[in-house]
């Protein structure tokens, strides 16, 4: 038997971390991508540099479903390391190509065999040590091109824009490419009944990373200073503004910088230094992930009393402690929103796709400089290190920076007292103003301590609660100001419906149309930010019965709708992934129909 | 902290500086420190280096962390901004701020407690960074907000006030900030005005990362007889290299030194730290000896203070980061977002 597709499938690669497999994987998914098919490679990576097993899925998909899905079509097994393992996940009727040079018996009569003596052929036709290691992976991309039927000038064109300026690398990768290629014409013909088809299903998307994304709409959001520290999975995001800013941000004739990227020596200090320049009137922001944001803590307290404009990026991964730091979960819901102590809430931004992570990047520092508070912007690992075939990237030339409640000299001049915390507006955000602004009015001591409507100290405990009163008010403005919630119907039908965010877009996605194939008509929506804003509590209150689809264990975005809203707790059903892979439909829709046909499913993944 | 705002009425003879200002414009609110403590006779100082100075208080950030020492910044300079930050992380927010606006005057006022125990991770890559400010470690040896505990920087022959041994040696800071960079580094002590008020007023003038570690005796947790920070102490031990005086940029020169005893260091703006020698070893610009004078008086029980290094051309952080001239803080839309049409090419390249 052999699996017969179109346009659809999931083929899996299984290397040796460091042996330059991920750079070829990810070629092979561009071209993909480029013969109009849209696709999500996920790399499924150690922590490690060398050495340990490593994966890379990726999922074609015509229909745009490109969430992770169980079980593979083709395999790539490239590391002996990890065969036997690798094999059990290939579905029956599935590829297996591997690498023949040593011939190995996988012991199962329901998977078709496609043998390439890859390491021979490559010894053959390279000297170079390296090259002939390195030159395996483009092979088996050549393979693929062929028994997939795709274009092969695709890959060139990939292979020549990759080596732009290096054009003597040119030849030996294209060689490379053809090895594959042409052993699998002359071996394979018509073998494999799974084809990529040329499509226009990508058109207007783009490939890339939600740290990409991320990056970049901080550049087009204006922020000027970005201090962080090493950790994955966000490291990529604090590059990627420097890539940009390297690019886009240069004076012309001086060459100086109009940003500063400083590595910070540690979490703590680069949550200092992002305070300290938001505190003196530019953009600055951070990026990090959990063990990070447990560290910047007491400085994201500080940012809150004392009302300075932050914005966060945590890109979640497995926790708890150092956890898995290259896997990913949505398990940061509730330290970031409530991170520090003391009474505290956090305004939190969660996108969905890369073009989202763009868009709420300059969303976070207008909120920030808005409500003169931290924004924290909740990615994870799968949205913000994998490429997700993304809608392009949208700029209104007419949008405007909103910097909030800043006095001039001239509005300082027409005040007769400054009050650095007195809520003028009834909305409870106050003024603010940038030190060294007027000679003699407008300064003020920023201080985390107890503080008065002038920001002077005070151990009233009827003032320090008044103050801790107006943070509530400014709080509510808040959840007027955030992103709205994301309905899959124009009004809500059913009795039952279902709240989720983050990365599971793409997987409700399809979980939605199979539930509606099934005929069981369930309401949808997707939570953008906290504070929920009233469509969030509406949609709650319309509904009977709630499943809250999260990838983590302890079910957080529940949590945080109990507390903040008292819902009460069996109306509330959660649907929980925290194996740190992506969840996928399947999951969703099966735990679904467990608890509706009374089976409800206790552990969940 | 309490916040006690000093009346405003000036006496109409008192002396003025450049600007018409006289020292009552650059003082703060009335300390709640403990009468004579240390910290309140460098306040005073930084309200008389900045007077003579003419440096205009609103162009001056006050940055500080947690600690007796971090409460003095209100005591002085009352159109300044301050910040009042965590404990051990003033240099980061110093950092921050300083790339947002390069133009105002950075003065961090940090203790002992706070620079060489919580946040001596931050003094240290502060330093290494060569951030443009000044950096003042108020150093009493003692943590006196939670009532007297040995800090880092007390010495190891030393008694607490209930008797207690202190079992672990100092850190020295100033030998620390010449190893890991800075490119101004002094100690002087809250009882010399003579010395210390040129120091601040160089240390104020100089580009990169200044240092000063002032020993600030705590009169009520440190200031006993088996005390190595005491007023008494520090007044047996002091061993001065040199007898500073500070001229500002396009003033004549008007100490009266002997001619080959003297020690002229040219600051970035012009102005020039004279010193008289008083020791044969001493060389502002010698790194290496700065230290080994310090470990060798530190060994005869001596406290070594005066300019320990300068290098005035040294590159400060902006320049290291090559930060544009125009502060990142006043830059607006049309200098930051690269537009639609930039956009579009990224978008092309990510197909």
């Amino acid at each position: 038997m052999k699996i017969k597709s179109v346009n659809d499938f999931v083929i899996k690669f299984a290397n040796v971390n460091g042996s330059g497999s991920a750079s070829a994987n990810q070629m092979f998914a561009k071209g993909v991508f480029r013969s109009g098919i849209p696709v999500s490679p996920k790399n499924i990576f150690p922590s490690n540099i060398q050495g340990l097993p490593t994966w890379f899925e990726v999922r074609v998909n015509e229909n745009g479903y490109l969430g992770r899905r169980e079980g593979i079509d083709l395999f790539v097994a490239m590391n002996p390391q990890s065969y036997q393992k690798d094999v059990e996940e290939l579905k029956e009727g599935g590829y297996l190509i591997y690498d023949s040079s040593w011939k190995r018996d996988f012991g199962r009569e329901d998977i078709n065999i496609l043998e390439i003596p890859l390491t021979k052929l490559c010894v053959q036709e390279f000297t170079n040590p390296k090259q002939r290691l390195l030159f395996k992976n483009l092979g088996y991309v050549g393979l693929l091109a062929s028994i997939l039927e795709m274009d092969k000038e695709i890959y060139i064109s990939l292979i020549e824009e990759q080596f732009k300026g290096k054009e003597k690398l040119i030849e030996p990768n294209v060689k490379a490419l053809n090895i594959g290629y042409n052993y699998a014409e002359e071996n394979f013909k018509d073998y494999c009944d799974i084809k990529v088809n040329k499509s226009n299903k990508t058109d207007g998307l783009i490939l890339t990373s939600g740290n990409d994304a991320a990056g970049l709409g901080c550049v087009y959001g204006g922020a000027t200073v970005c201090a962080w520290y090493p950790i994955t999975p966000s490291t990529s995001l604090a590059e990627s503004y420097s890539k940009y800013s390297e690019k886009m941000r240069v004076e012309i004739g001086t060459e100086k910088n109009k940003f500063a990227f400083i590595q910070a020596e540690d979490e703590l200090a680069a949550m200092g230094m992002t305070i300290g320049a938001n505190w003196n009137g530019a953009r600055a922001f951070t990026a990090t992930s959990g063990p990070g944001v447990s560290l910047m803590s007491e400085f994201i307290g500080l940012a809150y009393f004392a009302e300075v404009p932050t914005v966060l990026f945590n890109v979640q991964r497995g926790g708890p402690s150092t956890g898995m730091p290259t896997r990913t979960q949505q398990s940061d819901i509730l330290c970031s929103a409530y991170a520090s102590h003391g009474d505290t809430k956090h305004i939190l931004l969660i996108p969905s796709d890369p073009k989202e992570c763009f868009d709420f990047a300059v969303e976070a520092f207008d909120l920030a400089d808005r409500l003169q508070t931290p924004v924290i912007v909740l990615l994870d690992l799968d949205l913000g290190m994998n490429d997700w075939s993304t809608k392009e990237f949208e700029w209104d030339d007419n949008n405007q920076y909103d910097r909030g409640k800043v006095l001039s000299k001239e509005d300082l001049d027409g005040i007769e007292k400054f009050g650095r915390y007195l809520d003028v507006d009834g909305d409870g955000i106050p003024y603010r103003t940038y030190p060294g602004t007027h000679p003699e009015k407008g300064a003020y001591f920023t201080r985390g301590t107890s503080h008065d409507e002038y920001a002077g100290y005070t151990e009233d405990g009827v003032k320090n609660a008044e103050m801790l009163t107006r943070l509530v008010k400014k709080f509510q403005t808040a959840s007027s100001l955030v992103p709205s919630p994301v309905f899959n119907q124009e009004k809500s039908t059913s009795s039952m419906g279902i709240i989720y965010f983050g990365s599971t877009d793409c997987s409700m996605q399809e979980a939605l149309d199979v539930l509606d194939q099934q005929n069981l008509n369930i309401d949808a929506m997707r939570i953008r930010a906290f504070p929920f804003n009233l469509e969030v509590w509406e949609f709650i209150e319309d509904h009977d019965l709630l499943f809250i689809v999260e990838q983590n264990r302890d079910g957080q975005m529940r949590t945080l709708i109990m507390a903040e809203g008292g819902i009460i707790p069996d109306k509330l059903v959660s649907i929980l992934c925290f194996d740190g892979q992506p969840i996928t439909a399947e999951h969703i829709t099966n735990k679904i129909n467990a608890h509706i046909s009374g089976k409800p499913a206790l552990v969940a993944s | 902290m309490t916040y006690i705002v000093k009346p405003k009425n000036h006496h109409p003879l008192l002396e003025k500086n450049e600007l018409g200002l006289t020292r009552r414009d650059y003082e703060g609110a009335v300390s709640t420190l403990c009468a004579g403590c240390g910290h309140d006779s460098i306040s005073s100082a930084i309200v008389e280096a900045c007077f003579q100075l003419s440096i205009e208080s609103y162009k001056v950030a006050k940055l500080s962390g947690i600690g007796c020492s971090s409460k003095a910044p209100a005591y002085f300079l009352n159109q300044s901004h301050g910040f009042n930050s965590v404990h051990g992380r003033m240099p980061s927010i110093a950092t921050g701020a300083a790339m947002a606006n390069h133009e105002l005057l950075y003065l961090g006022i940090s203790g002992d407690g706070d620079s060489a125990s919580i946040g001596i991770g931050q003094f240290i890559h502060c330093a290494r960074r060569q951030l443009n400010m000044t950096y003042i470690v108020e150093n009493n040896g003692t943590y006196g907000l939670t009532k007297g505990q040995f800090s880092a920087t007390n010495d190891l022959e030393s008694k607490s006030k209930y008797g207690d041994d202190n079992l672990f040696p100092s850190i020295d800071l100033p030998s620390m900030a010449i190893q890991l960079g800075a490119s101004f580094v002094a100690r002087s002590f809250s009882g010399d005005k003579e010395q210390l008020v040129p120091l601040l007023k160089a240390a104020l003038s100089h580009k990169g990362f200044s240092f000063l570690d002032i020993i600030s005796p705590c009169v009520t947790f440190n200031n006993h007889n088996s005390s190595t920070k005491s007023y008494d102490y520090i007044r047996e031990h002091n061993d001065a290299l040199s007898r500073p005086d500070f001229v500002p940029s396009g003033k004549e020169i008007l100490t009266d030194y002997p001619k080959g005893s003297t020690v002229d260091v040219p600051l970035h703006d012009g102005s020039l730290l004279s010193l008289e020698k008083i020791s044969e070893n001493y060389d502002p610009a010698d790194k290496i000896k700065a230290i080994q004078n310090i470990q060798e008086s530190q060994r005869d029980g001596k406290v070594l203070t005066g300019l320990l290094y300068a290098d005035p051309e040294a590159k400060d952080l902006k320049e290291i980061l090559n930060v544009s001239d125009k502060p990142l803080n006043e830059m607006n839309l049309n200098d930051l977002c690269p537009g639609s049409e930039k956009l579009k090419d990224i978008n092309s390249g990510l197909k």
